[in-house]
């Protein structure tokens, strides 16, 4: 859906050459939510921005559902902007416009429907967020979730087949977050919408995600599944992420098990395993014994996943990780 | 009563007070007319904006700058031949307005550049965002976005020009600045001088709280 053919970009600051994006590589598939995730100047927005071309690449090839936006003239890059939707982080709505008309802006701006057509189209998207008693206020009226839920309906005016979230819901509490992500979700399922996200919150990829790219310096140091690169993370950045969102224990990075006895592994758990009585029939079946030394269960967007730190003994554990991994889990050795 | 105001032509007045109003409307609407252009100009062309043009916008700006400093006073005198051509006269209401509008044109101008300023890039972004042509952005985003503090500048121009027509006379405008100075001042009639200050002073207030409440009105932050 989106293709990056080795895009690059960088500015001329004082005369000095900032490079923002080293050259990237980078694959979009239809109806994915795909998560950028990076620390601010890590260069998660520029890469954002320059898929509908609000930053010029410096050079490289970006191709959207077949169409190469590089190479777009003003009209034609004017016309696909039509056909990709943004929201942001502090919302961008129009304070002198209501609700309803700012949600009908994409459409006059593109000035393809009439004036009625509009008007029913502006009714069934304030009906999708949820704002259909608020179309007559100003964006001063409404809290920051309504506020983001106004620039959804926005996004969606013109029936776009991208969206592009810009932090979009780094201003709002924790639990308008929540509604916010389900609600991209909930399009991203019932619209097929492909949906490019950047944040800062691991937590946010992990709600919604299916794919994730970690972004350090202008690199994406690390991509792949949600839970890939959850359970396992391999870049130090991407480490340093997914800790934050532990708050207390770390089991994953760099444990000292010099007083525990025993083969120490690490179990992760994806989906049905989860909550399968494994480590019961593994235990008693083979005669090892375990104990354990850190874990989390927790979701990643739709799936179950738990990951256990545990030291073995009993003589049996390499049958015990065997049979472990033939019931689907993964299974890590940390000190034999 | 009669006695007090006793050097007062009411009808003069009147007539002065009439000439100061179109001197203002007159003046008003080609300030705005031209004036709005020139400050989305300068607004667009400024730096880190979407057509940053360093040399045009140092021109521009240096052209304002000019005019601004130049003393209302001088420019009326200076403009006598300009608006000889423009308007057949130098004389009256239609004299006076060429300068009128000279004068306050950059002024505007600058003020509307920073009305523009104070919009928020992102709102730029996001109509850019939605494939907005440039000639869209200004007239569905930016200007929209800028109503209340483009109304608070016209109101200050307004005002500066109530106070300019008033040195209009000097060249023969008339207006109500133009009886304070002849009969007023140089005649001595205090009676005269309080009655048109007192005029104009009303004017002031009137054109200050209309405009206030038009910002309020337009204002939705």
């Amino acid at each position: 859906m989106i293709e990056f053919h080795d895009v690059h970009k960088a500015y001329a600051v004082n005369g000095q050459n900032i490079v923002a994006l080293q050259p990237t590589n980078l694959q979009v598939q239809p109806g994915e939510i795909f998560g950028l995730i990076g620390h601010s100047g890590a260069g998660k927005s520029t890469l954002l921005r320059l898929i509908n071309r609000l930053e010029e690449p410096s050079g490289g090839r970006i191709v959207v559902d077949g169409v190469d936006v590089t190479a777009l003239d003003a009209q034609g890059l004017r016309r696909f902007r039509q056909r990709v939707g943004m929201i942001f982080q502090h919302f961008n709505l129009l304070a002198s416009k209501t609700v309803a008309n700012n949600v009908a802006m994409p459409l006059k701006l593109a000035g393809e429907l009439s004036k009625a057509q509009i008007k029913q189209r502006v009714i069934e998207l304030l009906a999708r967020v949820g704002l259909s008693e608020h179309a007559d206020k100003y964006p001063a009226q409404l809290s920051g979730g309504q506020k983001q839920r106004v620039g959804i309906a926005r996004a969606l005016a013109t029936d776009p087949k991208i969206l592009l979230c810009d932090e979009a819901t780094s201003a709002l509490d924790p639990q308008t977050t929540g509604q916010v992500l389900q609600l991209l979700a909930e399009i991203n399922r019932e619209l097929g919408l492909t949906i490019v996200l950047i944040t800062h919150e691991m937590d946010v990829i992990r709600r919604v995600c299916d794919r994730v790219g970690v972004m350090d310096a202008g690199v994406i140091v690390e991509q792949g599944s949600v839970s890939d690169v959850f359970l396992h993370p391999q870049h130090p950045t991407t480490q340093r992420f997914v800790q934050e969102t532990e708050q207390d224990s770390d089991l994953s990075i760099d444990e000292n098990y010099q007083q525990i006895s025993g083969r120490i592994v690490r179990l992760t758990f994806v989906g049905e395993a989860t909550y399968a009585p494994l480590l019961g029939q593994v235990a008693r079946d083979t005669g090892v014994d375990y104990s354990i030394l850190a874990g989390r269960i927790g979701r990643i967007k739709d799936q179950a996943c738990g990951q256990l730190t545990l030291a073995l003994t009993g003589g049996k554990e390499l049958l015990a990780e065997q049979q472990l991994r033939a019931a689907g889990v993964h299974v890590e050795v940390l000190r034999p | 009563m009669s006695e007090l105001l006793i050097n007062i032509d009411w009808y003069e007045i009147w007539q002065a007070t009439l000439d100061t109003l179109l001197m203002l409307g007159g003046s008003l609407l080609f300030t705005v007319i031209l004036g709005l252009p020139v400050g989305v100009l300068l607004f667009l062309v400024g730096p880190r904006q979407m057509f940053e043009h360093r040399a045009l916008y140092a021109m521009l700006s240096f052209v304002v700058n000019v005019l601004r400093s130049l003393p209302f006073i001088i420019l009326l005198i200076v403009m006598i031949p300009i608006t000889v051509v423009m308007t057949g006269t130098s004389l009256g209401v239609a004299g006076a307005i060429p300068p009128l509008v000279v004068g306050t044109t950059p002024f505007f101008a600058r003020l509307v550049e920073t009305a523009l300023r104070e919009v928020d890039r992102g709102i730029i972004e996001a109509t850019q965002a939605m494939g907005a042509s440039t000639r869209q952005i200004i007239f569905n985003a930016l200007l929209p976005e800028a109503r209340p503090g483009i109304i608070a500048a016209t109101t200050v121009t307004a005002i500066t020009l109530v106070s300019y027509t008033a040195m209009a006379g000097v060249v023969g405008a008339g207006g109500l600045g133009d009886l304070a100075i002849r009969f007023g001042y140089q005649r001595f009639q205090t009676d005269v001088m309080v009655v048109t200050v007192v005029l104009l002073l009303l004017l002031v207030q009137v054109l200050q709280s209309v405009g206030d409440r038009l910002v309020l009105r337009f204002s939705r932050k």
